[in-house]
């Protein structure tokens, strides 16, 4: 089961994340994500970290893998961190550091930057472990599983998934007509290197017409090959892969049931982030 | 016992009933045979197989196919099962990812059970001879292999009789003559009906019968080689004689007495034959 990617992240292994179920995995995802959310001080940002660590340790995908995914958003929160740094405001009285103008460096501000910076990370972080694990087939068997329920209220699953199916399928096919379209327009003078952003844009256009009219027609063709091949929706259809729930995703599921519960208590017992202070204050300037 | 029957049928893509596709055609197909259908671009023989799966129905006249009227919409899924078809383009008829999962995609459709869908994957595989890339990714395949995958995509359905419109178009000759050993396979050992849609008078030579379509009718229907034999008659309908039946028929009108042959071999032999007797 090693080559069936055909794009996306994946990191081809046999670990213990890798055997895990599609579902559970997905499902430890978004505990993890709303644990990261609901983390209120440092406290709770460190127990996330330390299941972060654990998920990358049991996945055998070296850390510097996990870590490149950040380097992509890695803008974004240096970006967002110092628009933290330099316009933070709340209702409290803060512990000015540096004043000039309308800018104010504070306490709070860097407190503040710090935790974004690392929610933003670890966010990314874990996600990626996901992706980095899981294939995007399974993936999508996955979400189509969980989403299953919501057949009762006439939601198109099995049409969601098949689309989403059906679209990852299509990815390889399209980027190689995109190459081959932009070598054909090369070939006529075509020019994509030089000129400014707009001009650049511009030059594409010659590119995505034929590329969106061929696309058309793949689609008529796959709609008439489904045809032939009996397709006819939902109903009557069975389903040849089966997911199975094993001892792992049972593990999987109680950790995120305990990380949960952890950053509440964890919360309820430190309070907020600034109560670090207190924490510190308490701590080495008693007296 | 009859697998396809056309009768008087025609089929036009315009809605007033203008430049019929398939105009007026009759005939019938028998169980376990191997056709060729021939002609040039245009001519109406991709029309003609999408009428016998109920892709396209007959504005007028009548197809029958397993005995069941294509025009009854109730049929279609069941006309579909026993009339499977394999299209030109290998890449846009492949459902999934994973090729376990697009040779599932038929026997799913129907609603089989597991096992029995596993099962049918094994020997569709088996069939096409490409069990070891059971997991292996579609698009990562060669042309040849492709088309494989989607003739057993066909197979797993197990239909009655299976059609071929210009499925080896566009692969190049080696994975031509990959998918023509299958598909010679199938008609040999598992006696399935099989139609050849084809503009490659070579691979029509593999065919029990050949039927030539030009602008929507039949007008040949014979042996391949009879047809061949008639090389004025193709000529006006645009269509070339097999290479060595080529080469052959100028040898003669060059004065050189070998007998008619159609393939490489037969025609070696005619001219060792000929040498021999000169």
């Amino acid at each position: 089961m090693l080559n069936d990617v055909t794009f996306g992240q994946y990191y081809p292994a046999k670990s213990f994340v890798h055997n895990m179920d599609p579902r559970a995995k997905i499902l430890f995802v978004i505990a993890y994500i709303v644990a990261v959310f609901l983390a209120d001080n440092f406290f709770g940002l460190a127990a996330v970290t330390v299941f972060l660590l654990l998920g990358v340790f049991f996945s055998r995908v070296p850390f510097g893998r996990v870590l490149r995914s950040v380097k992509m958003i890695l803008f974004l929160i240096i970006f967002t961190a110092i628009l933290n740094l330099f316009f933070y405001s709340s209702g409290a009285e803060l512990h000015i550091l540096w004043q000039w103008k309308f800018i104010t460096i504070s306490w709070e501000a860097i407190i503040n930057m710090v935790f974004l910076a690392m929610r933003l990370f670890l966010l990314v972080m874990g996600t990626s472990v996901l992706t980095l694990t899981t294939t995007p087939v399974a993936l999508t068997d996955g979400i189509e599983s969980l989403l299953t329920p919501l057949k009762w209220i006439r939601f198109p699953v099995h049409e969601l998934a098949l689309i989403m199916s059906i679209a990852l399928r299509f990815i390889p096919t399209l980027m190689d007509e995109t190459n081959r379209i932009i070598s054909a327009q090369k070939a006529r003078g075509a020019d994509f290197e030089t000129g400014g952003l707009i001009r650049r844009a511009k030059a594409m256009i010659p590119v995505l017409v034929p590329l969106l009219v061929s696309a058309f027609r793949r689609a008529e063709d796959l709609g008439d090959a489904m045809d032939a091949r009996c397709y006819s929706g939902a109903k009557g259809r069975t389903k040849y892969k089966k997911l199975t729930f094993t001892w792992r995703d049972l593990v999987g599921l109680l950790l995120s049931a305990a990380l949960i519960t952890g950053i509440v208590f964890l919360n309820l017992y430190f309070g907020g982030k600034f109560a670090v202070f207190d924490w510190i204050a308490g701590n080495f300037f008693v007296g | 016992m009859e697998a396809v029957r056309f009768e008087n049928a025609i089929f036009s893509y315009n809605d007033d009933g203008r430049d019929p596709a398939v105009n007026g055609v009759t005939l019938s197909i028998g169980k376990g045979e191997f056709v060729a259908i021939l002609g040039r671009n245009g001519s109406g023989k991709s029309t003609l197989a999408k009428l016998i799966n109920a892709l396209l129905l007959p504005t007028e006249g009548k197809v029958y196919t397993c005995g069941m009227d294509t025009s009854d919409e109730k049929l279609s899924f069941e006309i579909r099962k026993r009339a499977g078809m394999v299209f030109q383009n290998p890449d846009n008829q492949t459902v999934a990812s994973i090729v376990e999962d697009d040779v599932a995609f038929g026997p799913e459709n129907i609603g089989l059970a597991r096992e029995e869908i596993g099962r049918r994957i094994d020997f569709a595989l088996g069939a096409v001879g490409m069990r070891e890339f059971r997991h292996a990714t579609p698009s990562r395949l060669s042309g040849g292999q492709k088309q494989r995958i989607a003739i057993a995509g066909v197979l797993a359905i197990l239909p009655e009789i299976m059609i071929l419109d210009e499925s080896t178009a566009m692969l190049d000759p080696r994975g031509r003559r990959e998918v023509m050993e299958v598909i010679k396979k199938l008609n040999r050992e598992q006696k399935m009906t099989v139609i050849l849609i084809t503009h490659f008078m070579d691979e029509a030579l593999q065919a029990d019968r050949a039927i030539v379509m030009h602008r929507g009718e039949a007008v040949m229907d014979g042996a391949p080689e009879e047809i061949f034999a008639r090389s004025d008659e193709l000529e006006m309908y645009n269509l070339t004689l097999p290479r060595a039946a080529y080469i052959c028929k100028k040898l003669q009108s060059a004065g050189m007495p070998v007998r008619n042959s159609f393939t490489a071999e037969e025609l070696a032999e005619a001219i060792c034959a000929s040498l021999h007797r000169g």
